[in-house]
């Protein structure tokens, strides 16, 4: 694929990844991603970011379909994970440029990273300005949003906002634009991006939010380093949806995850299920054997109440509980009604185990139930009863919000 | 002297190794470290953190 322009003299160079599913390690990508980077034409030519290293000759074609490689000036480089740090060491080959911009922290982590000692490195901090001919860039640290070394840039002339990883989605397609997309598609790839990277920093967010608000930048577009780009109204709507998101104001909507020997768990996640559903909460059922966990979180992040169920096994809680139990704890969700549930054949454990881990993550814990072997009618309808006493708290919990 | 965790990042806050590049010397017990200094990692102010 060729480069776009998509503002006078602003080139994306960025790659489309589709077949990318494993993202970073630790989570899905469903729909593929694409790491996106610009490259600006003017007295001194500026690529800001660049790719994953497995795309570097992607990014040098497309500049080169621009200009030759030889006449980059400077690198800005907001954000040193690899996908957007990996090809610098072929760019800074390639074009020897006088200067490679990054935070304070984002000096220490190229130089972890790479082999960057003869790099032309020049660290800005938050207010500082760097001309390129007719266009200023001007720097803001956004550290923890989502690394310590993450910073955007933003440049007047052309009311533009590069914003690293925030307001990013995983999500492959040959638009550019968020409003030449799947509207549905589109919000769900930005809230699952929130989920699973995001939000442990929601507070951080809150503040740089606060803070772009105080430079008083008149932001006309925003471009992500993943998925689509914002321009026109999607601006303020994808602000206010972070603003929304860093809140985690409760949704009346609640997630059953479960693992199971027996199915006898199982039926429990159902019988919660019917509760939460009767008392007018809207719910998803969610296998952990048949979900990966970042789905789940997905469901979680997106949902005021949480329902975890584990079979007791060697007096513990089965293996894919305790890693989405770990993996939950870790993203930090906020402002959530909890509770446990699960069968057991003889020392039962499990609900103890999760409910307390559940409490350590500062949610409104609900006593839940178990039951010995194959659950009774009457274990079942304690079931029904804990789902409806969890959506009935829930909507308790949103109407006091 | 106690440690502080920062509650946004998880660095800690150890007094017996100050934070020396940012002007808090070894020993500075968390009580006496300046309420303008910053996490080192990740900007966060010292109402951000708790007692480890």
């Amino acid at each position: 694929m060729k480069s776009v322009e998509i503002l006078k003299d602003i080139h994306y160079i960025g790659a489309v990844d589709w077949d990318r599913r494993n993202f970073h390690g630790y989570s899905l990508s469903p729909k593929g991603t694409t790491y996106n980077a610009f490259l600006i034409q003017d007295e001194k030519n500026t690529v800001v970011d660049t790719v994953d290293a497995s795309f570097a000759g992607d990014l040098l074609c497309k500049i080169a379909h621009v200009m030759p490689v030889e006449k980059v000036d400077y690198i800005v480089v907001n954000h040193v994970e690899p996908d957007h740090s990996g090809a610098l060491p072929r760019l800074v080959a390639a074009c020897k440029p006088e200067k490679i911009v990054c935070s304070v922290m984002g000096e220490k982590a190229i130089k972890e990273y790479y082999d960057a000692k003869d790099w032309p490195l020049h660290v800005v901090k938050t207010g500082d300005t760097l001309s390129i001919g007719k266009r200023t860039l001007h720097f803001m640290e956004t550290r923890m949003l989502h690394w310590p070394d993450s910073m955007m840039t933003y440049i007047p002339h052309d009311k533009l906002l590069i914003s690293q990883d925030a307001f990013g989605q995983n999500y492959a397609t040959s638009e550019r634009f968020a409003d030449e997309v799947d509207q549905a598609e589109l919000a769900r790839q930005l809230s699952r991006y929130y989920a699973n990277i995001v939000l442990p920093y929601s507070s951080v967010t809150l503040k740089i939010l606060e803070e772009v608000g105080k430079q008083g930048w008149d932001v006309q577009m925003i471009a992500p380093d993943h998925g689509l780009l914002w321009r026109g109204a999607g601006v303020g709507q994808v602000i206010e949806a972070y603003r929304n998101f860093a809140l985690q104001k409760p949704a009346n909507k609640a997630v059953v995850f479960f693992d199971t020997m027996w199915r006898s768990t199982e039926m429990m996640a159902h019988a919660v299920a019917q509760g939460l559903s009767d008392a007018g909460t809207p719910v998803t059922v969610m296998s952990l054997k048949a979900n990966h966990h970042s789905d789940v979180m997905t469901e979680v992040f997106e949902s005021g109440a949480v329902l975890v169920g584990s079979a007791t096994h060697n007096n513990g809680v089965l293996p894919p509980v305790s890693a989405m139990l770990t993996y939950m704890k870790g993203l930090r969700p906020q402002n959530k009604v909890a509770a446990a549930f699960g069968s057991y054949g003889w020392s039962g454990e499990s609900l103890k185990l999760v409910t307390e881990q559940l409490t350590a993550m500062h949610f409104d814990v609900i006593e839940g139930v178990r039951a010995k072997n194959r659950p009774t009618h009457d274990q079942l309808k304690a079931c029904v009863d804990l789902g409806r006493k969890v959506a009935e708290a829930l909507q308790a919990k949103i109407a006091s919000f | 002297m106690d440690k502080y965790v920062c509650n946004v990042c998880g660095y800690v806050y150890n007094p017996a190794e100050g934070d020396p590049d940012n002007n808090v010397a070894p020993g500075t017990p968390w009580e006496k470290v300046p309420d303008e200094w910053t996490c080192p990692v990740c900007g966060a102010s010292k109402d951000e953190f708790s007692k480890e």
